[in-house]
């Protein structure tokens, strides 16, 4: 208990005096999580969008296989994706291994089923509720993809923020292919195991602490979105003016 | 747009007539057009022929599928076996039951729908703004439609199938859910919308539970009893020759 108040003290003077490790770390983190989630989100919104309204055959295995993959565990994925970029892999001549951009390409394969499943499900709710009606104006299979994955942009931003939660707090995937080496691939969550296991417990729980705090307003922004719908979807539609798609 | 076909003959029993006396090739024909949804037969030997002008009521007990049919009419729903030859979906206007409004302006949703079927973008949007005038809401043009009530969101969509400029105009049951003071306004817009345009005559199907709007909106009206149709009438007809039992029950009120 003591040790766990003094390190809590030692943890919020770090955090409160700025302390340049601690801002490296977090600073590193927070953009190999936004990189990860921006390549995800470029492939699995135009995927998820695309499983929502397509029906072809088989269809059905690609759906399971895509729910199996919301569980795939960090580590498996550092572990595929060490393969390919170690030496003797496929894509060992690129050199990444241990980089910034390793960690990057990990977090975005495993966060991408995220993005592409639940992307899929609310289209897919959006196509069975209003899908014909679109149908009936002479929407295709691909222009209802994209209306309706426009018509429900923020309840896929708030997906797109559930992403970032899950990139930031994965521990074992940037762990295998980032190799936690200080000031160059230690991350939040990476740098908390190490710590933890060195008896340096102050900097871990100051890092845990700004963990749990981006969490938490991931968490807000989700709500506040959530709101902000509700009230614009009761509103004006102001700012809301569909792009110009003059031809 | 033809689906495809084997042609059996209609029940001679049945009370029918319009079409036959009808001038001029079927808008839409539909021959012993049966759809099933999995086990359950939501139309069988469907023989129906609409010609251009008519306003036809399509009748019935809720299930008995009025909305099915009007879903093979518009070509949203292939028959399962029968022939079904209608016009061209992009020479008609389907009007839901409950309009879905994108979540954007009013103007842009009835924009869309012009867009959709091949007009410039800022066209659209010019046109929207002339049939949003016709159904008197032009100055909810810049509205989040999201945010229209019912009965509007109705109106919005009756702008959007009259800026199609269709021949034909389906609505599946435009009046239901509306409060009477809506349900006035859209039959008014539904009865000025059903009258010749620049000299061409506009063909109207609505299905409805309200008799006394069949009444007053209808040329003919078409029975359905569990995906059948039992009476093809004329409205006067209809309402006062003899009819199936099931169809006199449903116009008596006894069946709902």
């Amino acid at each position: 208990m003591n040790t766990l108040a003094e390190s809590a003290v030692t943890a919020l003077r770090l955090i409160t005096s700025f302390d340049p490790v601690l801002l490296d770390i977090v600073r590193l983190s927070l953009a190999v999580s936004a990189c990860a989630c921006l390549l995800a989100c470029a492939g699995g919104l135009v995927l998820g969008a695309w499983l929502g309204v397509a029906r072809f055959p088989g269809r059905g295995a690609v759906l399971t296989l895509l729910n199996t993959m919301l569980a795939l565990p960090s580590v498996v994925v550092g572990l595929l994706v060490y393969l390919l970029l170690s030496r003797s892999g496929p894509l060992g001549f690129l050199g990444w291994l241990f980089s910034f951009k390793a960690m990057v390409v990990a977090q975005a394969i495993l966060v991408l089923p995220v993005v592409t499943a639940l992307t899929r499900q609310v289209v897919e709710d959006a196509e069975r509720s209003h899908g014909e009606q679109l149908r009936s104006l002479g929407a295709g299979t691909f222009m209802r993809g994209l209306l309706l994955t426009w018509d429900e942009r923020f309840a896929l931003l708030t997906i797109l923020i559930a992403a970032f939660g899950r990139a930031v707090s994965e521990v074992g995937a940037v762990m295998v292919v980032g190799g936690n080496i200080e000031g160059y691939t230690r991350v939040m969550t990476t740098a908390i195991a190490l710590e933890t296991s060195k008896g340096d417990l102050p900097l871990a729980v100051a890092l845990g602490i700004i963990l749990l705090a981006v969490v938490l307003l991931l968490n807000t922004l989700i709500t506040l979105v959530r709101r902000w719908r509700e009230r614009r979807d009761a509103g004006m539609a102001g700012w809301l003016r569909m792009p110009d798609l003059t031809a | 747009m033809k689906r495809s076909a084997s042609i059996l003959s209609l029940d001679p029993e049945l009370p029918m007539a319009p079409q036959a006396m009808a001038a001029g090739p079927a808008l839409f024909s539909l021959h012993d057009v049966d759809l099933h949804y999995g086990p359950v037969r939501a139309l069988r030997g469907i023989g129906l022929a609409i010609h251009a002008g008519e306003r036809v009521a399509l009748v019935g007990s809720n299930g008995s599928g009025k909305s099915t049919l009007l879903r093979v009419l518009h070509g949203l729903l292939a028959p399962t076996s029968g022939t079904a030859s209608c016009l061209p979906r992009n020479r008609q206007a389907l009007v839901f039951q409950r309009p879905h409004m994108l979540r954007t302006s009013v103007q842009n949703n009835v924009a869309l729908g012009l867009w959709l079927r091949g007009m410039k973008w800022r066209a659209s949007r010019q046109a929207a703004l002339a049939a949003l005038a016709r159904v008197d809401m032009a100055e909810l043009a810049g509205r989040n439609a999201k945010a229209l009530s019912g009965g509007q969101q109705q109106r919005v969509a009756l702008a959007q199938a009259w800026a199609m400029d269709a021949d034909a105009l389906l609505l599946d049951e435009p009046t239901a859910n509306l409060d009477p003071h809506a349900k006035r306004e859209v039959e008014a817009l539904m009865q000025e919308f059903a009258q010749p345009r620049a000299g061409r005559t506009m063909t109207m199907v609505f299905s409805s539970h309200n008799l006394g709007q069949v009444k007053r909106l209808a040329s003919r009206v078409v029975y359905l009893e569990r995906g059948r149709i039992l009476a093809d009438l004329p409205v006067d007809s209809f309402f006062n020759g003899p009819l199936p039992e099931e169809a006199s029950l449903f116009v008596k009120g006894e069946k709902i």
